[in-house]
């Protein structure tokens, strides 16, 4: 699936250039893991792309590799493996490892993992506050010095928002973006589902949309003050759609992602007790999907991620409420915002730009663009090619999906890593 | 590119069962009792066989002496399992009664003194438990679902009865309930019923809604504060009332719900003697509602807070009525099951 040839010439693809804007058929060239003139011959091999799309290698701006602390759901080199091969060159991976990406030793580890698992990309954020506590700054200086893309209390709760106001001061002096998963722990109420009738009628603990409005308002407010720059992830309501949209009008520095399965799938899921629609936070009402996608195809939401969380059978095997929240999703990004292509809702491109160019800003990476110079992560896709998703077959190490045994169409055809 | 069929932009659902509702799994194909793990889905005829079946171990509604005494040997040869994650005495007992009655063996499993405390998954219980020839296992848990994960992993030939998973439900409550009201009032369609107290928590105001909507009710009522009703429980085919005197107008059945002190965490009300004033049946509700009104409480009750001790064991109380109902009921459900007009005959 994967290649690292060192020269390499992909010709008649449909290059998707998100960061250039455009859109056309032409030839490709890769020398040393870089992009290249095309004319700047001979190559090793000369691929025919026609009838293909090539895009910038997808960043996942959210993807937990299990890999320190439970080895048992998946490891580094398994998860980036299935990543690649998927299409996703690189991840970013929140700090909620065990032990927390919270000093440069732990950054400095991950990476050598990473390194030797030499699948997609890895890149961290490091701990907002100490062990993720939320109560102690970390050395975001020094975290930031390590290699850190950003800072993150991951699903953590900030013990207040006095902490939070001197979380974002402090990352914003350094010029770290602060990513938040805007859901208050306390509305949240350890829910492990959306409130309204289905919730109410399986009787499960509900989580409000208000635990994420509430959560979103409180951080707008102090973005207003403080200017620091924030990255909204995992969006799941209507509601903080309107919030995101009136920050963005205010010229306020916000960005914002949407899980994958967000787009597809809603509350109704959870009917008969399906553990593998269990996730934080939790699959909404079909309006609150409807306005994820609007603001997808709309652009007010910049990226869609994977939110993969790999868990390994037991995981799952339980009564709902007590199965951990999560879903096997590296597999499945690329095929499912291709249906949002086929929907009508993202031109190509635009696929490209919530895939790769918009998640590669939001991390201030170099990639999502094919630049002469620039590195040489790409994935071309095939828009038509029939797959079904069968767990004999997944390269992650979670079969934890509720998409299993559904056909897709298109799917990443080869990647090149630069 | 190949069309894209609208339904799959929506909820995506595969071939699992996904995305149905949750009753298929405890029927067999051609509609009996396979498992009991909620009433909702129950069609209208095999509820009310139910009910008849119960009739059957109830004895006349003037003896007062319901099943006492009365054994059969339907269940002779099986095993059953009363598998009690929570904390339980009435309904174990009935429970307990009612196999004993169809001459099952009946097992009860300490759960405080067994393997899952020491780490056990629960799916281990079931399989440990199905090794040793369970034909049946009566559960309560505190997660809702659990039952339907019983099930789901049950041998083909072990059967599950829900006796209550977390808030979801507790069918044979609603079936003893619908029993218990029908030996009064069979006129369903004639009745205004009103559920009052801690909707949210209550997996026996979810199932006596199921029943009382599939026996065709008038209308049915849930009563209480805000804290205490759950989200969009409109859908479910009820009205909501947020003032005790409205809810209960014109009321033919009340059914209070125990207040769960242990859940009353988290700032639901300001105190139970608030409780009481606002939402507690008194005498001098109960004189202002229907001379014929019939009131119902699942238990245990708590005197003093939903219910005033006088109204417990009052006239218009069916509450031991209930309780000795249960059993009939549990009878004929495990009959129903394992019996030989079972799923499995």
């Amino acid at each position: 699936m994967s290649a690292f040839l060192n020269n390499v010439l992909i010709r008649n693809a449909r290059l998707l250039d998100p960061r250039a804007g455009t859109d056309k058929v032409a030839d490709l060239a890769i020398r040393d893991g870089l992009i290249v003139a095309t004319d700047s011959g001979p190559f090793e091999e000369t691929f025919d792309a026609a009838g293909r799309w090539l895009i910038p290698g997808i960043v996942d701006l959210c993807a937990r590799m299990r890999e320190p602390g439970a080895t048992q759901k998946g490891t580094m080199r398994s998860e980036t493996h299935a990543a690649l091969a998927s299409g996703i060159t690189a991840v970013c991976l929140p700090p909620d490892t065990a032990p927390v990406i919270d000093n440069t030793a732990m950054v400095n580890r991950v990476n050598r993992i990473a390194k030797k698992a030499a699948g997609a990309y890895v890149h961290m954020l490091g701990a907002l506050t100490k062990g993720l506590g939320g109560e102690a700054l970390a050395e975001i200086s020094a975290l930031k010095a390590a290699g850190c893309v950003g800072v993150s209390n991951g699903l953590n709760p900030v013990a207040s928002p006095l902490v939070a106001r001197r979380a974002l001061e402090y990352a914003a002096s350094l010029g770290m973006t602060v990513h938040v998963v805007p859901l208050d722990d306390a509305l949240a109420n350890h829910g492990c589902a959306h409130e309204g009738a289905i919730a109410t009628r399986l009787g499960l603990a509900a989580i409000p949309v208000a635990a994420e409005a509430l959560a979103m308002r409180q951080w707008i407010s102090l973005i207003e003050d403080t200017g620091a720059r924030v990255h909204f992830g995992r969006l799941s309501s209507a509601r903080a759609v309107d919030l995101l949209a009136s920050a963005k009008r205010l010229g306020l520095p916000v960005t914002a992602d949407v899980a994958a399965h967000q787009l597809f799938m809603t509350d109704a899921d959870l009917e008969g007790f399906n553990a593998m629609a269990h996730v934080i936070p939790p699959l909404r009402a079909a309006s609150d999907r409807d306005a994820l996608r609007a603001a997808v195809g709309s652009g007010l939401i910049d990226a869609i991620c994977s939110d993969h969380q790999p868990h390994e059978l037991d995981a799952k095997t339980n009564p709902l409420p007590q199965t951990e929240p999560g879903i096997s999703a590296l597999e499945t990004l690329l095929p499912l915002s291709l249906r949002l292509v086929e929907a009508g809702l993202l031109t190509p491109l635009a696929l490209a730009e919530r895939l790769a160019g918009g998640p590669a800003r939001i991390l201030g990476l170099s990639q999502g663009g094919f630049a002469l110079g620039a590195r040489a992560d790409l994935c071309l896709v095939d828009p038509t090619e029939e797959w079904r998703l069968d767990g004999r077959n997944m390269l992650s190490a979670g079969r934890n999906t509720p998409f299993m045994g559904e056909t897709f169409t298109g799917r990443a055809a080869r990647v090149w890593r630069g | 590119m190949r069309p894209l069929d609208a339904s799959r932009i929506g909820t995506v659902r595969n071939s699992q069962g996904r995305g149905l509702m949750t009753h298929p799994l405890q029927l067999t194909p051609d509609g009996r009792l396979r498992h009991l793990l909620t009433v909702e889905g129950l069609s209208r005829p095999l509820l009310t066989d139910i009910l008849d079946q119960a009739e059957r171990y109830a004895g006349q509604p003037s003896s007062n002496r319901g099943s006492r005494g009365l054994k059969v040997p339907l269940l002779h040869g099986k095993t059953v399992v009363n598998l009690f994650f929570e904390a339980s005495t009435r309904t174990r007992m009935t429970f307990e009664l009612a196999a004993k009655r169809l001459s099952a063996d009946v097992l009860n499993l300490q759960i405080a003194a067994s393997s899952t405390s020491k780490g056990e998954t629960l799916l281990d219980t079931l399989k440990t438990m199905e090794a040793m020839q369970v034909d049946m296992f009566v559960i309560r848990h505190e997660a809702s679902g659990a039952a339907h994960f019983f099930a789901q992993h049950a041998a083909p030939e072990v059967a599950i009865l829900n006796a209550g998973d977390g808030r979801h439900a507790h069918p044979t409550q609603a079936l003893l309930d619908m029993f218990t009201i029908r030996r009064h009032r069979p006129d369903f369609e004639n009745l205004t019923v009103a559920i009052v107290g801690d909707i949210l928590h209550s997996r026996v105001a979810r199932s006596d809604i199921h029943a009382l909507r599939i026996l065709g009710a008038k209308e049915i009522r849930v009563v209480g504060p805000r804290t205490l009703i759950p989200a969009g429980i409109e859908a479910m085919g009820v009205t909501v009332h947020n003032d005790i005197d409205s809810g209960l107008a014109d009321a033919d059945v009340v059914i209070l719900l125990r207040l769960q002190k242990e859940r009353m965490v988290g700032a639901f009300l300001p105190s139970t003697g608030e409780f009481h004033r606002d939402f507690g049946l008194t005498k001098a509700r109960l004189a202002k509602l229907k001379p014929e009104v019939l009131v119902m409480h699942p238990g245990p009750i708590n005197r003093g807070v939903e219910i005033e001790g006088d109204v417990a064991y009052g006239e218009r109380s069916l509450i031991l009525e209930q309780v000795e109902h249960g059993i009939a009921v549990r009878m004929a459900v495990m009959g129903m099951i394992l019996g030989d007009e079972g799923a499995d005959s």
